[in-house]
């Protein structure tokens, strides 16, 4: 009974303390912040076709990928995309630009603990689950594919 | 005029997909690793059933740059992949499509790890 109100008082305090959100202004801002950085992606994709107009779309996509996340793995360790991510929300999670800054910013934020111990192991904490995820997921894929195949 | 549309639809389609993140995160309090891990799910299902390239073709950066085109890359490395190997393309197939933005990813990351000090955060 003791231990259930003393819950209850905590989850009270803890629910005042929890910062809001206002709903709209943060979704609209996911919305545009998110939508610039999928523009941000098609403008560099256009631009590495125009280069290189032999690419084909895959390899177009893949390098344009790999420049989103080099920025955004930059932006991440002068300390940018930290500030867009508290405007953004959303915005700057989703795009893959938000997994890139996903697995950067523990790197940099444990660096203390190490190269082996801080960087390495902790460069996973939240990359980890998605590649676990979707290197699963995609085996699952495979699998009823190569099932099919069969038939 | 068609490239104007087209950056339009990238913008609207990027920016609904970031804000269904954004209302999950508001609604639900669901922690970013669950947002990544979600909507990596959503792609390898939507390129599965055969709807990411109908999608792509209109939204082009709109639905590839947001996580869900790399989960629709798994599985369409697995698909392909199985296409070609056969069995040995289940466990081929995924990472091999995916690899330049996961090296890249760990790569970049560890560069500037090693480059930049922690910003204390406020």
């Amino acid at each position: 009974m003791e231990d259930m109100k003393r819950n209850e008082a905590y989850n009270k305090y803890v629910s005042a303390k929890i910062p809001k959100t206002r709903p709209w202004p943060s979704l609209f801002n996911s919305f545009w912040v998110g939508g610039v950085i999928c523009l941000i992606g098609q403008g560099i994709n256009d631009i590495y076709l125009l280069i290189f107009p032999n690419l084909s779309q895959q390899t177009g996509w893949s390098l344009t990928l790999i420049t989103l996340i080099f920025i955004a793995a930059f932006l991440t360790g002068i300390g940018v995309y930290d500030q867009i991510g508290k405007f953004a929300g959303g915005g700057s999670i989703v795009p893959i630009t938000g997994f890139s800054n996903s697995i950067t910013s523990p790197s940099i934020e444990f660096k203390s603990e190490g190269i082996i111990y801080g960087i390495c192991v902790k460069m996973f904490t939240i990359a980890g689950p998605v590649i676990v995820f979707g290197v699963a997921s995609s085996m699952v894929v495979g699998l009823i594919y190569w099932i099919i195949s069969l038939f | 005029m068609q490239i104007f549309l087209d950056y339009l639809w990238v913008f609207l389609i990027g920016g609904l997909v970031c804000a269904i993140g954004e209302l999950l995160i508001i609604t639900t309090n669901i922690t970013s690793a669950r947002i990544l891990v979600t909507f990596v799910l959503v792609g390898v299902f939507l390129e599965a059933v055969g709807l990411f390239d109908y999608i792509s073709d209109f939204a082009k950066a709109g639905i590839n740059v947001p996580i869900v085109g790399f989960g629709a890359s798994l599985a369409k490395g697995a698909i392909g992949a199985v296409k070609t190997h056969g069995f040995l393309g289940i466990f081929t197939g995924g990472l091999t499509a995916t690899a330049g933005g996961i090296a890249a990813a760990i790569g970049f990351a560890f560069l500037f790890a090693l480059i930049f000090k922690s910003h204390t955060k406020k």
